[in-house]
């Protein structure tokens, strides 16, 4: 099936879509995406998105890092192959760990970065060849567009009430076969 | 709105009359325009530089390491000088764009996506030379610790050499992604700006079909913060590292404590004056005077300055040592009464004149804010600091414990010739950077535009109104049925209707909903809002309740848990597909995806009937 009908209200100001949004939402219209060429800070508290959880993890592919640095240097320097390096004690592994300190830690930045972007990437949907979704070219430059589902809403009460909150076009866009 | 003020005193980020659409205009311009003739000879003469040095490197690599000057005494030269020179270069990017950001600088939003840019190029230029200096560079991959041909013989994890292919490989790559991160909403910038179908193909695969989601912002600037908090130790550990690979010897002059912040605080220093070197000159090429300006500038002095002073606390303390310790050795170390008047007293004096009392005129206002002056002190720190690494390495082995193989280094022109190259290399990349990147993070300056631009300073002096400023007649033109300026804009009206603001919880919800027990946030209420929206609201007033247990699978308590969603009516369940079933899986607990196998959707459908 076919995404529903939506209505695509395009802002030309960042405080006038945080403002629209809250309105929008107070009405209880449903906000399916809001498309903005920066960052605004707060929009995703006013459209009532969840926290991201995306920084837990990080640090669980940092310790998921952590873990694989001390195997491996204990395996490779202390049980499979043990050789004196300028006398720096090499029989247990608490011993020798001073030395390993740097390798530790950098395993521990790798992995907690990159495992991080590329769970952004795929839980963004962000790839080499993927095809941009963005419903109006603008909205990389200087537009805000926010779509509202129409649902079972009077289309003309609700486009009126669209206008007022500061839009500067509005478009229906039909995706179902009516 | 209140949340963009800025305290009047900050002088402006962005000059001139900037609305984001000029900013997109601005930054898309040199990627759209054409080269003209000076990119062309500069990146000719780059070229052939480059060219010069890949010679070099061939030959080195076909004839052997002894066509370098180096001899049995002084065993590491310019090879080493020249990758901790580069190394140390490439520090400025990331600690503009990681430690400035944990420091909530703004003015390293105009700077970072270019400084970053040079510290991956510096970066690229270092590794080359710990793979030339291998000798056999097809045998590189040893330096891995992968199972090979001679048994299990591993790599040695306690040699602080090993220690640099981890750290510099971790930073090469992290910077890498944090940069490539950051392009992804401007490359898309382009990609939409652009007219070119090829061009279009081109950023849209770069750009990795970045749409501007609400929540993929949300999830890049949670990203761009832990990558920042991840790289800030990061960045230190690098040179900490590199400084390892001399301060764990017992060479006299590199054996030394204090080599760890004071290689990071000079890797600052250097890299801070190779952007001023690159940034004065692009500011211009590229008109983007307005986005880096002289208070830019001064900035990143003011730095050069700080990091510069460390590194002179660190030569009087390292001088001081030495004479202190009274060891004869020590009087050879690079600095040293012993060095300053000895054979390489021209090496020890270029340290002192460019790194310490050159770049203390930047104590002077005026002359840090004066450009060529600033490109003039860019330059010598950066000969400067060349000479420090230089100093280090070659001074200190020069004279060992043995008078009879005290030596002198002479570069022969090989030596010089892949050091030239890897300039000209890394000009080369830079140039082609600059036609064919946004130079500027626009995304991020756009969010500080109402705050920190001149024209909104200025707007918000004299008490004009903010919301709605943005708006341009070039993109919005087509628009003539509302003039959204002539209304009053929301935030004005007096009388606020519906929500107050977020993330309060007096905001209302649905009134047929009275899951508080079920549910724990707001963000799930408003998803149940938005169900509602789409399975439609249940009226007590003009409906009346259908008995939801005659669907099979639906008991009197499910059935009670239907009705704290506000779902009361067999209309409402024959609307229910896959999208709502999840969201009721996720908060009525005994739900677990029966309604689904059971079709409640298809039974309410027959029921109403």
């Amino acid at each position: 099936m076919a995404s529903p009908n939506v209505i695509h209200v395009l802002y030309n100001d960042d405080d006038i879509l945080m403002n629209a949004v809250k309105e929008i939402r107070a009405n209880h219209y449903t906000i399916e995406e809001v498309y903005t060429p920066f960052p605004v800070h707060g929009l995703d508290k006013a459209m009532g998105l969840a926290p991201t959880r995306i920084a837990i993890t990080s640090f669980i592919y940092g310790l998921i890092g952590l873990s694989v640095a001390v195997w491996m240097m204990d395996f490779i320097m202390i049980e499979d192959w043990p050789r004196n390096i300028g006398g720096k004690p090499s029989f247990t592994f608490y011993q020798n760990m001073p030395a390993f300190v740097p390798i530790m830690f950098e395993l521990t930045v790798f992995f907690a970065a990159h495992l991080m972007v590329i769970t952004f990437y795929m839980r963004s949907k962000i790839w080499p060849f993927k095809k941009a979704e963005n419903p109006d070219l603008r909205t990389t430059d200087d537009h805000f567009l926010v779509e509202v589902l129409v649902g079972d809403n009077d289309l003309e009460k609700m486009s009126k009430f669209l206008q007022e909150t500061g839009a500067a076009e509005i478009s229906l866009v039909h995706n179902e076969e009516a | 709105m209140s949340s963009h003020y800025e305290a009047p005193i900050r002088e402006p980020l962005v000059l001139g009359d900037k609305s984001y659409h000029d900013i997109s205009v601005d930054v898309g311009a040199p990627v759209l325009g054409k080269a003209n003739k000076y990119w062309w000879i500069v990146f000719s003469i780059a070229l052939v530089a480059f060219l010069w040095g890949l010679g070099c490197i061939v030959y080195t690599v076909s004839t052997g390491i002894g066509v370098w000057g180096l001899n049995k005494t002084i065993g590491w030269a310019w090879d080493i000088t020249n990758f901790v020179w580069w190394v140390g270069i490439g520090h400025a990017g990331t600690l503009i764009s990681a430690v400035l950001l944990l420091f909530r600088q703004k003015w390293r939003m105009a700077i970072n996506r270019s400084a970053e840019a040079m510290t991956i190029f510096a970066v690229v230029q270092a590794g080359l030379f710990p793979i030339i200096h291998m000798g056999r560079p097809w045998l590189a991959y040893w330096v891995l610790p992968i199972p090979n041909q001679f048994g299990s013989l591993w790599v040695n994890f306690n040699s602080p050499l090993l220690w640099d292919v981890f750290a510099i490989s971790t930073y090469l790559s992290v910077s890498l992604v944090f940069w490539w991160t950051g392009l992804l909403p401007d490359f898309a910038m382009i990609r939409d700006r652009t007219s070119s179908p090829f061009q279009k193909k081109i950023y849209g695969i770069l750009s990795f079909g970045w749409s501007g989601r609400a929540k993929d912002w949300q999830r890049f600037e949670e990203v761009s913060l832990v990558l920042a908090g991840l790289a800030t130790p990061l960045v230190l550990s690098v040179h900490t590292i590199v400084s390892f690979d001399f301060a764990t010897s017992v060479v006299p002059g590199w054996h030394s404590t204090i080599f760890p912040p004071y290689f990071v605080a000079g890797a600052i220093f250097s890299g801070f004056a190779m952007v001023q070197t690159l940034l004065i000159v692009m500011r211009k090429v590229s008109n983007l005077e307005d986005y880096i300006t002289v208070t830019h500038i001064e900035y990143m002095n003011k730095v050069i300055l700080l990091t510069g002073g460390i590194v002179t606390v660190a030569y009087l303390t390292e001088y001081f040592i030495g004479w202190y310790s009274g060891v004869p050795y020590e009087n050879y170390t690079y600095l040293s009464f012993g060095a300053a008047t000895g054979p390489y007293w021209w090496a020890f004096w270029a340290l002192i004149i460019c790194n310490l009392i050159v770049p203390l005129s930047l104590w002077v206002k005026k002359w840090r804010r004066n450009i060529k002056w600033t490109f003039f002190v860019a330059l010598v720190v950066n000969i400067g600091m060349w000479f420090e690494r230089f100093d280090i390495i070659v001074v200190n082995l020069s004279k060992d414990r043995l008078p009879s193989s005290w030596a002198m280094f002479t570069p022969t022109f090989v030596d010089i010739g892949i050091f030239i190259g890897t300039i000209g290399f890394f000009f080369v990349l830079f140039l082609l950077y600059a036609r064919t990147f946004p130079v500027i993070a626009q995304a991020e300056v756009k969010t500080i535009l109402k705050s920190s631009g001149a024209k909104y300073k200025a707007m918000r002096e004299t008490g004009g109104q903010m919301s709605g400023s943005t708006r341009d007649s070039r993109t919005s033109s087509i628009y003539k049925e509302f003039d959204v300026m002539a209304r009053t804009p929301v935030s004005n009206s007096s009388v606020s209707e519906g929500r107050s603001g977020f993330g309060d919880d007096t905001i209302e919800h649905e009134p047929t909903v009275n899951a508080d027990a079920l549910i724990d946030n707001e963000a799930k209420k408003d998803q149940i809002d938005q169900m509602l929206v789409r399975v439609g609201r249940f009226d007590p007033a003009t409906q009346t309740a259908d008995d939801l247990k005659k669907i099979s699978g639906v008991g009197p308590i499910m059935e009670q848990n239907l009705h704290q969603m506000g779902i009361y009516t067999y209309d409402q369940v024959s609307k229910l597909t896959k999208k709502e079933y999840d969201l009721l899986d996720d908060i009525i607990n005994s739900f677990s995806g029966r309604a689904e196998r059971d079709d409640w959707a298809g039974q309410a459908k027959k029921l109403k009937k």
